[in-house]
C-alpha cells in the first residue's frame, strides 16, 4: 500500500519477469516454457518494427471498424441526473466486441511467427468469434476451446464459430466453462508446439500475454483519450469498465493510469452477491491470490488451494481469475474494484436499451449498473467514460429467460 | 548435502544393475484408506520410487486419466493436510522408499511454503516435483526447498533445448524426470529411439538419474524405455487401472487394491527382465 506514494508510474509494468509487483509471472510447465520465451521475443520484435503497428493499424481501421465512436448518452445522463456519461463504443467493431482488437493483433504475430494453427479458449463465446474471425481472414485452421456447459448456453456463438470455419471443441473435463477450456487450450498448445499459436483472450495467462493483451486492447483508451479532448478540451473525471480476465478494461485504464485526477473503476460480476459462497466471479473482492493458468493473481479458490467455478449471469464474466495488472492495481491502490449483482446488471440492462437504444450485452451491463450508482453522486460537469465493450444480442435469451419472457 | 533416500535408490539400483521403476497415484484416491493402503503395498510390489500426485482442481499439464484422478481424489476428501498424514502413516512402517510428492503450485502456495516444507520433511517426504514452477521462478519453491534438504526434481522435455537444458538442469537434484512426449501425461506413445537419444544428451550433461515418464502403459513400454536410463515412471496407466476396478457409484471394490499391484508388479518383472536379457 505504501507503494502509491512511492511509485512515479503506475503504467511501466511488467518487469523483466513478468510481474506487476508479486502478481503475474510465468508458472507453466517446463514443455511451454521455451514457446513462451519465442513469444515474448517474437512481441518485443514485433513492437519495434514500424510495419507491424502499420498493418495492425490499417486492419483495425478498414476490418475492424475502428476508432469506435464515444457517445455521449444524453439520456441516461438526464435519468441519473449527475456526471455527464459517455459510452466507448466497442460494442460496434466488427464482430460485436472488443475482443476484435486484441485477435487481429495476435493472429499478425502468429503469421510474422510463420504459425500455421491457431487454438483458442472461449467462455461467452465472444472470443472465439473474433479468433474464429481473424482466422477466416488470414486462411489459418482454428480450433476453440469451449466448455460442454458454455456451449449449451451460447448457441449463437457456437454457430458463428462453426460458419466461420472453426472447429469447436466442447470441453467435459472439470465443469465445462472457461477455466476448463483454458486448461485444454494449454493441453492443446503442449501437444502441438511446433506449428501452433494460443491466442488467448484475456489479459491473463503467462508472461508476455498480459502485457500483450493490454497492448492491444489500449487503443481503445488512446482512443478515448483523444476524443474526450475533443469533445470536451479535457481528460474525463471518471472511468468505469466491467472485469472478467479484465481485457476490456485494462485497455479504456491503461493509457490514464498515469493521470492521476482521473478516477477509475472496476466493475466485478457479483453473481448472487458476495456473500453467497462460490456465487458470484467477483475474484478481486471475494478472492485471494494463488497460482492459475500461468501467472499469479487474484483467484477464487478454497482453503485448501482448489479453483472454485464461482458464478455470473454473464458467461463472460464467470471466470475464477483475473489478468495480473488488475491485482497489481487493486493493490497499489490506484484502481478501485466494485462488485455488482446478476440482478443489477439485468437492471441496467433494461435501462440502457429503453433510454438509449442501445443492447448491451450483460458483461458491460455490469459497468452500466456501476454507473447508476455512481453518476448520481458525481457533480453534472464530471465527465465519466463508460466502456461499452459489447453488443447483447448474444445474451437476448439468456435475458428473456431470466425475465420471463417468451421470444417473440 | 548429504544422500536423501533417493539417491541411496539410486545407487542401490546401480548396484543391481537394473532400472528402477517410479509409480505415480493420487493421494486420496478413490478414498483415504484405500489410497494408504495402495501406497503402503507400493514397496513390496515392486516400486522403486513412490511419486505421490496432491491433488488440484486443474491439473493443466495431465492429460484424462490423472484428471479424472485428481477429481475422484478431490471428490472424496482429500486436502494437503491428509496427503501429508498418509505419507506419515506410511513412514510408519517404511524408512527405505522415497517418496516424491507431484503436482501443481497453488495448493502449496495457499498452504505456505514455508509451512508446507516443514511439514512435508517432518512427514517423510523425500522430494518435491512441482509442474508449473519453471527455473524462471525458481526462488518461489524449488531454491526453499532445496535448502530445506528436500530433492527438487525438475522436467526435462523435447522442447528444452540444448542451450536451455544447463538451467533446467541447475537447481535440480534426486533425478531428472525426462518427459518423453511433447503432451499430456498418459496420451500419445513414446518413439523409443528418440528418447534414447534425448535421454544421452541429458546424461552428458549431468551426473544425475533420469527417469522417463509421460505415456508409458505396458510392461513391454517400460522394458523399452528404460533402455539408457535410470527409471521409467508409470502413472496414467496405473490410475486408469484403479478406475476400472471401481463400482458403479464410483467406490473402490476389493479388486482395486489387486488389480494396482499385480500391474505394479508385471511392471518390475519387465524390468527385471532386461537384465536377464542383458545377462545371457
Amino acid at each position: 500500500m505504501t507503494e502509491t506514494q512511492t511509485l512515479n508510474s503506475f503504467s511501466t509494468g511488467p518487469d523483466e519477469r513478468g510481474r506487476f509487483g508479486l502478481f503475474g509471472g510465468r508458472f507453466v510447465a517446463e514443455t511451454l516454457m521455451p514457446l513462451i520465451l519465442e513469444l515474448e521475443q517474437a512481441y518485443e520484435a514485433a513492437k519495434q518494427d514500424p510495419s507491424f503497428q502499420a498493418e495492425l493499424d490499417d486492419l483495425l481501421k478498414h476490418y475492424a471498424g475502428r476508432p469506435s465512436p464515444l457517445y455521449f448518452a444524453e439520456r441516461l445522463t438526464e435519468e441519473l441526473g449527475g456526471a455527464k456519461i459517455y459510452f466507448k463504443r466497442d460494442e460496434l467493431n466488427h464482430t460485436g466486441s472488443h475482443k476484435i482488437n486484441n485477435c487481429l493483433g495476435q493472429i499478425q504475430l502468429a503469421r510474422r511467427m510463420g504459425k500455421k494453427r491457431i487454438i483458442a479458449e472461449t467462455g461467452a463465446g465472444q472470443h472465439g468469434v473474433a479468433v474464429a474471425t481473424v482466422a477466416a481472414r488470414f486462411g489459418l485452421p482454428c480450433v476453440v476451446y469451449m466448455g460442454a456447459t458454455d456451449i449449451a448456453r451460447q448457441k449463437p456463438n457456437v454457430f458463428r464459430m462453426r460458419l466461420l470455419g472453426a472447429e469447436v471443441k466442447p470441453v467435459t473435463s472439470g465443469s465445462g466453462t472457461l477455466k476448463d477450456a483454458m486448461n485444454d487450450a494449454l493441453r492443446d498448445w503442449v501437444a502441438n508446439v511446433e506449428d501452433t499459436f494460443y491466442i488467448i483472450g484475456t489479459a491473463a495467462g503467462p508472461h508476455p500475454y498480459p502485457a500483450m493483451v493490454r497492448d492491444f486492447q489500449s487503443v481503445i483508451g488512446k482512443e478515448a483519450k483523444e476524443q474526450m479532448l475533443e469533445a470536451e478540451g479535457r481528460l474525463p473525471d471518471t472511468l468505469v469498465a466491467c472485469i472478467g480476465g479484465g481485457s476490456n478494461a485494462i485497455g479504456l485504464f491503461h493509457p490514464f493510469l498515469d493521470d492521476p485526477e482521473v478516477s477509475i473503476y472496476g466493475v466485478e460480476a457479483g453473481g448472487y452477491g458476495i456473500d453467497v459462497p462460490n456465487g458470484h466471479a467477483a475474484s478481486m473482492t471475494g478472492g485471494r491470490p494463488g497460482v492459475l493458468h500461468g501467472n499469479r493473481t487474484y483467484l477464487l479458490q478454497d482453503n485448501d488451494g482448489q479453483i472454485l467455478e464461482g458464478h455470473s449471469i454473464s458467461a463472460g464474466l464467470d471466470y475464477p481469475g483475473v489478468g495480473p495488472e488488475h491485482s497489481w492495481l487493486k493493490e497499489s491502490g490506484r484502481v478501485t474494484y466494485v462488485p455488482v449483482t446478476d440482478k443489477e446488471a439485468l437492471d441496467a440492462f433494461q435501462l440502457c436499451t429503453r433510454l438509449e437504444g442501445i443492447i448491451p450485452a450483460l458483461e458491460p451491463s455490469h459497468a452500466l449498473a456501476y454507473v447508476k450508482k455512481l453518476a448520481p453522486t458525481l457533480p453534472k460537469d464530471n465527465l465519466l467514460v463508460m466502456n461499452m465493450c459489447g453488443r447483447g444480442d448474444k445474451d437476448i435469451f439468456a435475458v428473456a429467460e431470466h425475465l420471463g419472457m417468451e421470444m417473440g | 548435502m548429504t544422500q536423501t533416500r533417493i539417491d541411496k535408490t539410486f545407487a542401490a539400483l546401480k548396484q543391481e544393475g537394473r532400472a528402477g521403476l517410479v509409480t505415480f497415484t493420487t493421494a486420496g484416491d478413490p478414498d483415504y484408506d484405500t489410497a494408504l493402503s495402495i501406497l503402503k503395498a507400493l514397496p513390496a510390489a515392486g516400486a522403486d520410487v513412490i511419486e505421490l500426485g496432491m491433488p488440484f482442481s486443474d491439473p493443466m499439464a495431465d492429460g484424462p486419466a490423472i484428471q479424472a484422478s485428481s477429481l475422484r481424489a478431490l471428490k472424496s476428501g482429500q486436502t494437503m493436510i491428509k496427503t501429508l498424514a498418509m505419507v506419515r502413516s506410511f513412514r510408519e512402517e517404511n524408512d527405505t522408499t522415497p517418496i516424491v510428492l507431484m503436482g501443481y503450485y497453488n495448493p502449496i502456495y495457499i498452504y505456505g511454503v514455508d509451512r508446507f516444507l516443514e511439514d512435508a520433511i517432518a512427514a517423510g517426504v523425500d522430494g518435491l516435483i512441482v509442474v508449473d514452477v519453471p527455473p524462471e521462478e525458481d526462488e518461489e519453491l524449488c531454491l526453499p526447498a532445496l535448502a530445506a534438504g528436500l530433492n527438487f526434481i525438475r522436467l526435462a522435455t523435447p522442447t528444452t533445448d540444448e542451450r536451455r537444458l544447463p538451467q533446467v538442469l541447475a537447481n535440480t537434484s534426486g533425478f531428472v524426470y525426462y518427459v518423453s512426449i511433447a503432451g499430456i501425461t498418459g496420451t500419445a506413445a513414446p518413439d523409443v529411439g528418440k528418447v534414447k537419444d534425448r535421454v544421452q544428451r541429458i546424461k552428458a550433461k549431468t551426473d544425475l538419474p533420469v527417469a522417463v515418464g509421460f505415456g508409458i502403459k505396458t510392461p513391454e513400454q517400460a522394458r523399452a524405455l528404460s533402455d539408457g536410463a535410470e527409471a521409467v515412471v508409470v502413472g496414467s496407466a496405473l490410475v486408469t487401472a484403479i478406475a476400472e476396478s471401481l463400482d458403479e457409484d464410483g467406490r473402490a471394490t476389493p479388486e482395486t487394491k489387486d488389480r494396482l499391484v499385480g500391474l505394479v508388479e508385471s511392471l518390475n518383472g519387465a524390468l527385471r527382465r532386461t537384465e536377464q536379457a542383458e545377462a545371457l
